[in-house]
């Protein structure tokens, strides 16, 4: 099946459903979810986001008004082949208890006729795609932490390899550090197997990380805004959306502002493991052999013997090259010299922004927005 | 009295003939298996139904109730009047006192498996067949087997009202032991069902421990987990740290340094 890129894949028309008794979960929603992009829906609880994403693998039928993948009313298939052609991340996993995890991952292969032995191959390959250990796949998923049981449910959902996936909160059971982890993950499989993606979350920060396009909903099922992130970090349709995306969205709209624009000033630096070192009035940036920094070494400090990072300060966050504004501005607030150090890809030290900086370039980069007829994004 | 038990079941001539152990022994374990055996036939798949779809489980407990509240040694002799049969009479009669817990442990067991779990197997594509089979009752299996066990243990104890309706198995020697005033014999009857009752048990635990999926046996997953190390639980804590200390790609030298 050749598909364009950008052709409307999932689409809704005019779809309400109400529950029997009498709830509206989700009311006339009208939404297209574009060929190989990432979709969030997201909403405070209760606002119909699990059911407008179960609508699409028919888990629930709508009340009214049709459903489309891939151009056909999904009302039109047999309810067990469309799911098996759907992949589906269920919250908190729902993995078989009395399976392994192999066999678990290995579920629709195996509902879809093919052999144990190849479908258990095939398992163990998404293992790796998502980062688990071979051995896990012999373990029960009684014997996983929560943030592995979701890679499973993710990788089981893969396993078929399936144009579409639905992905309910499914990092909602890990902490932030791991959740960020599996989101970052998520951006690659997705930029590896060009998969289109409606994902559920409730959290608006996850939203606007993995979504390329957010469909924001409010309570009764009503979609609010369905706008690419910047847009609706930018312009919130209304004191709803606005109130949802919180206060901290100045700074999340960062997250878009190119900035290839930044030029980074010089700095003096030393070598980690040179002798007799003393700075001056100015802090001096540290870097290893290779160039990579290290630390700051406060000014007017005399280094007896070797510079060693016990004389130093550590560093703050270091901004790459090319990368949005969000992580330049950052670097200069955490870095304890005021300069936020800027790396190229390869994770060497090129020059240091300070905060100032960051902003003037912003303020620029909005007036030229503004000069533009459209706003532009 | 202990020393006279053990001098009657020591007795050659008690281990021979129709009225032999060995003979009494396997007429009340034909009674129990082939009552055991249909009933599971008639409550197994009617349980699973009902769990399945949900549909007519308030009707299936009353029944169940309803069953379990009727006197077994009535209901034989009852039967006796109306079938006529006395192994017929006998026989449904421990069926119908082995249905109820086979029933409920087949009707609770597929209703408690886990919403989740059964979501995920419609959200993957199973047909509801392919649910049954392949979620449904192997979840369920704990409880299933734990209803079929029960019924067992039941049937077990109650096949000695065979013999009030003049069959054989180890009620003979209960109730000709009263009747005779020979309190060794009763005593060996009553030894002989129990020791029946633990045998079997230890067998379908044997069963159960086969077939329930080692998934489900907690008590294992628990030790297992303990014995493997969790190296891939830490994996997932490593995330994106940019700081300062660990710069770690290798890359081109930089601009924009002067160097001390
Ligand atoms: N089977 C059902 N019967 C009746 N009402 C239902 C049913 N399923 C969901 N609802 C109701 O529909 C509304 C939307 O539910 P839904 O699960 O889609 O919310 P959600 O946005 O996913 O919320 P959350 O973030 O809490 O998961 C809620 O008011 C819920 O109570
Ligand atoms: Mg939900």
């Amino acid at each position: 099946m050749a598909r364009a890129w950008g052709a409307r894949l999932i689409e809704f028309q005019s779809v309400t459903k109400a529950f029997d008794d009498g709830t509206v979960a989700v009311n006339d929603l009208d939404l297209a979810v574009e060929a190989g992009t990432i979709t969030v829906f997201v909403g405070p609880s209760g606002c119909g986001k699990t059911t407008s994403l179960r609508m699409v693998n028919r888990m629930v039928e709508p009340t009214s008004g049709r459903v489309l993948v891939d151009g056909r009313d999904v009302r039109s298939a047999d309810p067990a082949l469309l799911r098996r052609g759907i992949g589906y991340v269920i919250q908190h996993a729902g993995l078989f208890p009395h399976r392994t995890v192999l066999d678990n991952v290995a579920t629709v292969p195996l509902l879809g006729g093919w052999t144990r032995r190849r479908a258990r191959a095939r398992a163990a390959e998404l293992l790796e795609v998502v980062g688990l250990p071979q051995e896990v796949g012999r373990r029960y998923p009684a014997q996983l932490s929560g943030g592995q049981q979701q890679r499973v449910g993710v990788a089981r959902a893969l396993a078929a390899d399936p144009p579409v996936l639905l992905m309910d909160e499914p990092f909602s059971a890990v902490d932030p550090v791991v959740r960020e982890g599996l989101q970052d993950e998520l951006l690659r499989l997705q930029s590896e197997l060009d998969k289109t993606v409606l994902f559920v979350t409730h959290d608006i920060d996850e939203a606007v990380r993995v979504g390329e396009r957010v469909a924001v909903f409010a309570t009764g099922g009503v979609l609010a805004q369905y706008a690419e992130p910047p847009e609706l970090l930018a312009r919130p349709a209304n004191d709803f959306v606005a109130d949802f995306v919180g206060r901290d969205r100045g700074y999340w709209g960062l997250s878009f502002v190119a900035g290839g624009a930044l030029r980074p000033d010089e700095v003096e630096t030393v070598t980690v493991g040179a002798s007799g070192v003393v700075s001056g009035d100015e802090w001096l940036l540290a870097l290893d052999e290779d160039g990579r920094p290290r630390g700051w070494l406060r000014p007017r400090a005399v280094v007896s013997g070797p510079l060693s990072e016990q004389e130093l300060e550590p560093g703050g966050s270091l901004h790459t090259l090319g990368l949005p504004l969000r992580g330049a501005l950052d670097a200069a607030l955490s870095s304890p010299s005021g300069r936020g150090v800027v790396v190229d890809r390869g994770g060497r030290a090129v020059g240091v922004v300070t905060a100032h900086q960051v902003l003037e370039l912003l303020a620029a980069e909005r007036a030229a927005t503004q000069a533009r007829p459209e706003g532009g994004r | 009295m202990i020393q006279q038990l053990i001098e009657w079941l020591a007795d050659p001539a008690h281990w021979r003939g129709p009225d032999g152990i060995p003979t009494r022994l396997l007429e009340h374990l034909y009674y129990c298996l082939v009552a055991a055996g249909f009933a599971t036939l008639v409550a197994l798949p009617a349980g699973l139904f009902v769990g399945h779809t949900g549909r007519g489980g308030t009707l299936l407990v009353g029944a169940g109730n309803a069953l379990r509240a009727l006197p077994t040694l009535g209901l034989v002799t009852f039967l006796y009047l109306v079938v006529g049969g006395t192994q017929t009479a006998t026989l449904i009669g421990l069926v119908v006192l082995a249905v109820p817990p086979i029933l409920a442990g087949a009707y609770s067991g597929v209703q408690q498996v886990d919403r989740r779990v059964v979501d995920a197997a419609v959200g993957v594509g199973m047909t509801r067949w392919q649910r049954l089979w392949q979620v449904e009752v192997p979840n369920a299996m704990p409880l299933i087997l734990g209803g079929i066990r029960n019924a067992v243990l039941q049937v077990v104890a109650t096949a000695a009202v065979a013999a009030y309706v003049g069959l054989g198995g180890l009620g003979r020697y209960v109730l000709d032991g009263i009747r005779a005033v020979d309190y060794p014999k009763v005593l060996a009857g009553a030894l002989l069902v129990a020791l029946l009752a633990i045998l079997l048990d230890v067998v379908l635990s044997g069963v159960q421990w086969l077939v329930v999926p080692a998934g489900l046996r907690t008590a294992g997953v628990g030790d297992e987990g303990r014995r493997r190390p969790r190296r891939s639980a830490r994996r997932e804590v490593r995330g994106e740290t940019t700081d300062t200390g660990g710069g770690r790609v290798d890359g081109r030298a930089g601009h924009g340094l002067r160097k001390r």
